[in-house]
């Protein structure tokens, strides 16, 4: 038995969330640039086959922008998973551990997928 | 947590269907009616009334009933004139409040009407609306002020007192709230609409002196940023207010403060 103002007040205001709120919009804010930018160049880059693709890749200019396209977007989807976890999922400990295991898939995809394209880029024309 | 079904005990069946009355215009209504002391799950019961027999509203449909067909049936009314916020309920799939929308404003072969969503039923379409009063407390919907009180009032210019339009209006009705999907799965977390929207009323107010305070006490993943701006608070508002305006304006004040 707990008074309505006891649990209306929980464990207080955590005093976060703006950082949250901020970097979501601020990534966001990069990808209305550079997604339109990666569409554009992966479809062209393609039409030249695997070759082609490679060699468009290993463009130091297609391969920064390639780096911080995934930055961008993989911690926009850390930022928006981590909503959609908090929403849905009320039991405490199962939701630490989903955020917990949102952040490792994020960093896990980041390494994957950045390396990849920095060995592109290093081993061309090697 | 979301529960996509309802608990056990809760969802309607069927119930009673009243007789149907001779007349030109009779228009179906259905029900939710649930009681406590009778248990079993909460029913649809089914009415018909001659609407040239009563007034324009939902609510005047709702007193036809009780006065004329069945007196059991349990509702909060008092103003009649969209002031008071007591018959808030869910007509016709929208929250809104009974005595400000007519009966002929909602097509369809029958009518709904339902206490407001996602709340508990204390008795037929009497929702207990214990927490969404602890909340708009919690944001402490006062003046607040360490300034001395001068000798006569607290002074405001006009164009000050304008930024309080389109959130004193409020009448704390709670169908913004109970309309919100993010309030539905967590309620007990996020103010929700209707609190937010008195929390920025008085974080507006060029005469409170304890923003900062305010500001930190909304600061919260949870009882702040849960509004997705899913905009059902300002469709359903019977007062066309828009708490999710207001809860973004509190947002911008956040990123102000850091940034």
């Amino acid at each position: 038995m707990t008074t309505s103002a006891k649990s209306v007040r929980g464990l207080g205001a955590a005093g976060a969330g703006t950082q949250h709120h901020i970097r979501q919009r601020v990534t966001a804010v990069a990808l209305l640039f550079l997604v339109p930018w990666f569409v554009y160049s992966i479809v062209h880059a393609c039409k030249a086959g695997y070759e082609g693709a490679l060699t468009w890749v290993a463009q130091p200019l297609n391969a920064i922008l390639l780096i911080l396209t995934l930055s961008a977007a993989l911690y926009h989807m850390r930022l928006g998973m981590q909503v959609v976890i908090e929403d849905y999922i009320a039991k405490s400990g199962t939701r630490q551990a989903l955020l917990i295991l949102n952040t490792f898939a994020v960093i896990a995809l980041g390494a994957a997928t950045i390396l990849s394209v920095l060995k592109i880029w290093f081993t061309a024309g090697a | 947590m979301v529960q996509l079904t309802l608990p056990k005990g809760s969802a309607p069946k069927k119930g009673k269907t009243w007789p149907k009355p001779e007349g030109k215009n009779v228009k179906k209504f259905k029900v939710y009616r649930y009681s406590p002391e009778e248990g079993g799950n909460p029913r649809w019961d089914t009415y018909f009334v001659d609407t040239d027999q009563c007034g324009p509203m939902i609510l005047d449909v709702l007193i036809y009933i009780k006065n004329h067909i069945d007196s059991t049936l349990a509702f909060r009314r008092s103003c009649r004139e969209g002031v008071c916020g007591s018959c808030a309920m869910n007509i016709g799939g929208h929250n809104t409040i009974a005595c400000t929308r007519g009966w002929d404003e909602i097509a369809g072969p029958h009518i709904t009407i339902a206490p407001l969503p996602h709340q508990p039923v204390v008795k037929d379409l009497i929702p207990d609306l214990t927490n969404f009063y602890a909340q708009h407390a919690y944001v402490q919907p006062f003046l607040k002020t360490d300034t001395p009180e001068p000798e006569k009032e607290w002074t405001q210019s006009e164009e000050d007192r304008e930024h309080l339009d389109g959130l004193y209006e409020c009448i704390l009705c709670a169908s913004c709230s109970t309309s919100c999907p993010s309030y539905w799965w967590n309620g007990d977390k996020y103010l929700g609409p209707a609190a937010l929207l008195q929390a920025y009323r008085w974080l507006i107010d060029s005469r409170d002196e304890a923003t900062g305070e305010r500001l930190d006490d909304l600061e919260d993943p949870f009882k702040l940023y849960r509004c997705h701006t899913i905009m059902n608070c300002a469709q359903v508002c019977p007062k066309g207010l828009n708490p999710a305006k207001a809860i973004a304006k509190i947002k911008h004040m956040m990123v102000e403060r850091v940034a």
